[in-house]
């Protein structure tokens, strides 16, 4: 088990350090002077001067690239010209918000999305099964924001239950913090349910014609217990796998939903820096978020030895 | 994911006949009829817009301000003459007409949604059989891809979007770059399963060259599985350049997008939603269709990957 863990930490080094290559080159692949970009657009000549002396740009690319990941293990991402502050402090900012929509998004999708998806197996070729996979192919049709502006629309300006937009933080005022976070969770739950639920039911639909499902029909159990322990314990492999590759989708949506609601968040600061040519912001948010991505599927893979002891490395 | 083709017909069928069958099987699944007929409908709608009762979509008309759905506006052409229009999907900000502007939206995301299918399955079958049949090359190709894989589509759209500019090519090419290594993926899998297969065997053993082997014996296997995931590729960049540009880094505001539509349509959709309502239904009813058509597309050509699918 230990050597499964190392092993399987040590494979994730070579993509972490693909992407870190790519998030570096980023700038160093393009025709323009790299420390005019990072300075920003009004930068002064001498600025733009000791940035490339502190990046070390007059060296050669292999040793800029270990000093850059010097600096970035040391989470020192540089400074932002756009916003007047260090990359690093500016990231601490906005990570509460965006934690908290993801957090409550996986939890409210995984509630629902396997349940529906566990019930449109049991029920395959009723009217539940095909109103959760109608739903499921919409939910990865209908693009994120306007999901959004749909439900702003009824639930804020139509019917007035919930505020608009905006973010309070969880510190400050709990309910508040709720009643704000509840949309834009939904909105960016839609896509994740979809996917999760398909998943659930193709996974638990072939599970469900294996022997041990019939012995435990036979034995007289009731269809939850089997349903429940029998079928979605054995079909949880998959359905967990997905929903770790569904962080990926995530992580595109929360950049669109949190422009949508104005939430300060990382998906926020992420298309404020695009359009504030802010690269060394952009550079530091790909790398966070590549390397959460990577993380999660990480741990699930590691959460896998558990929920199915067949498996062993 | 083996010889799909194959499997769609009785073996022993002549050539001619099998791919006859696959046409004759396609046409049967209602998926596959209406996924494909609604986005034809909307493929005309945007071929057709000047013949639609549409006027300029870029014409701006101060006195059309903020029309709601269904108000009479006229407009004054270029050579003076005036005309008539009901605005069916009312006006945007700057009066122009929501109804033409959506209309034309259209070409932008099927020549998106197209093209990116076409660059990315090109470019990712070529590196797919390289890598598949060069074992020394196929360890490092594949880190690449894992590595991009690693970023989340959008952000990695996003990053080369914000370098290169923006611009209907650039974000063409920024949506293929992070869609090319999941089909390198895919045609690598084909290959590495049909390069044992006796057939292959016997080519070899024949002296057939390697680029030959791969165009006439492997290529031909990949080719269900690829039309399948470009339709679903093409789904999803039509959604990404909507959400690029509804984000304001996508295509450059004055081409009438869908995305730019609901982008310019934010400040005052509590009052005027229909800036975004209606660009909205377009651009969920279009990658609708062609999600369901992938799946009917996938459920005839591709019955293994339906399977696992569910």
């Amino acid at each position: 088990m230990l050597t499964f863990i190392g092993r399987r930490l040590f494979a994730t080094i070579p993509v972490v350090g693909m992407v870190a290559l790519f998030v570096f080159l980023m700038l160093r692949m393009t025709p323009a002077d790299p420390a005019a970009i990072i300075a920003g657009d009004y930068a002064t000549t001498e600025q733009i001067a000791e940035i490339r002396e502190k990046l070390g740009l007059n060296k050669p690319l292999h040793e800029q690239f270990v000093i850059w990941v010097g600096r970035v293990v040391q989470g020192d991402f540089g400074e932002s010209f756009f916003f007047k502050k260090t990359v690093a402090s500016l990231i601490a900012q906005r990570l509460e918000p965006t934690i908290a929509l993801a957090v409550v998004t996986i939890v409210l999708s995984v509630l629902i999305a396997v349940p529906i998806g566990v019930l449109a197996a049991w029920r395959q070729g009723s009217w539940v099964d095909r109103t959760v996979m109608g739903f499921s192919v919409m939910g990865f049709s209908v693009p994120v924001f306007v999901v959004g502006y749909a439900l702003i629309f009824i639930f804020s300006v139509r019917l007035d239950w919930l505020p608009v937009q905006g973010y309070v933080r969880i510190g400050e005022d709990f309910g508040a913090f709720l009643e704000r976070l509840i949309l834009p969770a939904i909105t960016l739950s839609v896509i994740y349910i979809a996917l999760i639920a398909r998943i659930s039911r193709a996974s638990v639909l072939e599970v469900l014609n294996e022997d041990y499902i019939r012995t435990a029909r036979a034995k007289g159990l009731s269809n939850r217990v089997v349903l429940m322990k029998h079928a979605l314990r054995n079909a949880a492999v998959p359905i967990v796998t997905v929903i770790g590759i569904g962080i990926a989708l995530l992580i595109g949506g929360v950049v669109v939903t949190e422009s949508v609601y104005n939430i300060p968040g990382l998906g926020r600061l992420t298309v404020d820096a695009v359009t504030g040519r802010d690269y060394p912001t952009i550079q530091a948010v790909i790398l966070l978020f590549s390397v959460a991505y990577v993380g999660v599927n990480l741990v699930i893979d590691l959460v896998y030895t558990l929920l199915d002891p067949r498996i062993r490395y | 994911m083996t010889a799909v083709v194959e499997q769609a017909a009785p073996d022993g069928a002549p050539l001619g006949d099998r791919r006859r069958n696959v046409w004759k099987q396609l046409l049967r699944n209602p998926s596959v009829l209406i996924g494909g007929g609604v986005l034809l409908a909307i493929a005309l709608l945007g071929l057709l817009a000047p013949l639609l009762g549409t006027i300029d979509p870029a014409a701006i008309n101060p006195s059309n301000r903020n029309k709601n759905p269904g108000t009479e506006i006229s407009m004054r052409l270029d050579d003076g003459t005036k005309v008539e229009r009901t605005a069916w999907m009312g006006t945007d900000t700057l009066g122009r007409d929501v109804y033409s502007r959506v209309l034309y939206g259209a070409r932008i995301s099927l020549i998106v949604g197209i093209s990116v299918a076409a660059i990315s399955i090109a470019v990712g079958l070529f590196i797919g059989l390289v890598s598949g049949y060069i074992r020394w090359l196929d360890g490092i190709v594949m880190r690449v891809m894992d590595g991009l894989m690693a970023i989340p589509a959008i952000l990695l759209a996003i990053a080369l979007v914000s370098l290169w500019g923006a611009g209907l090519f650039t974000v063409i090419i920024a949506i293929v770059v992070p869609e090319v290594p999941r089909v390198v993926r895919l045609v690598r899998s084909v290959v590495l399963s049909i390069r044992e297969e006796p057939y292959v065997e016997a080519a070899i053993s024949l002296g057939t060259p390697t680029p030959v082997l791969m165009v006439r014996h492997i290529m031909p296997n990949t080719v269900a599985p690829l039309i399948v995931q470009g339709t679903y590729i093409c789904a999803s960049a039509i959604l990404v350049e909507a959400i690029l540009s509804f984000l304001g880094i996508g295509i450059p505001s004055i081409i009438p997008t869908w995305g730019n539509i609901m982008a310019e349509g934010r400040q005052l959709f509590r009052v005027f939603p229909h800036n975004i309502l209606f660009p909205g239904i377009f651009l969920a009813l279009t990658v609708l269709a062609v999600n369901i058509m992938g799946d009917g597309l996938r459920d005839t050509l591709d019955p293994k990957m339906a399977k696992r699918a569910g």
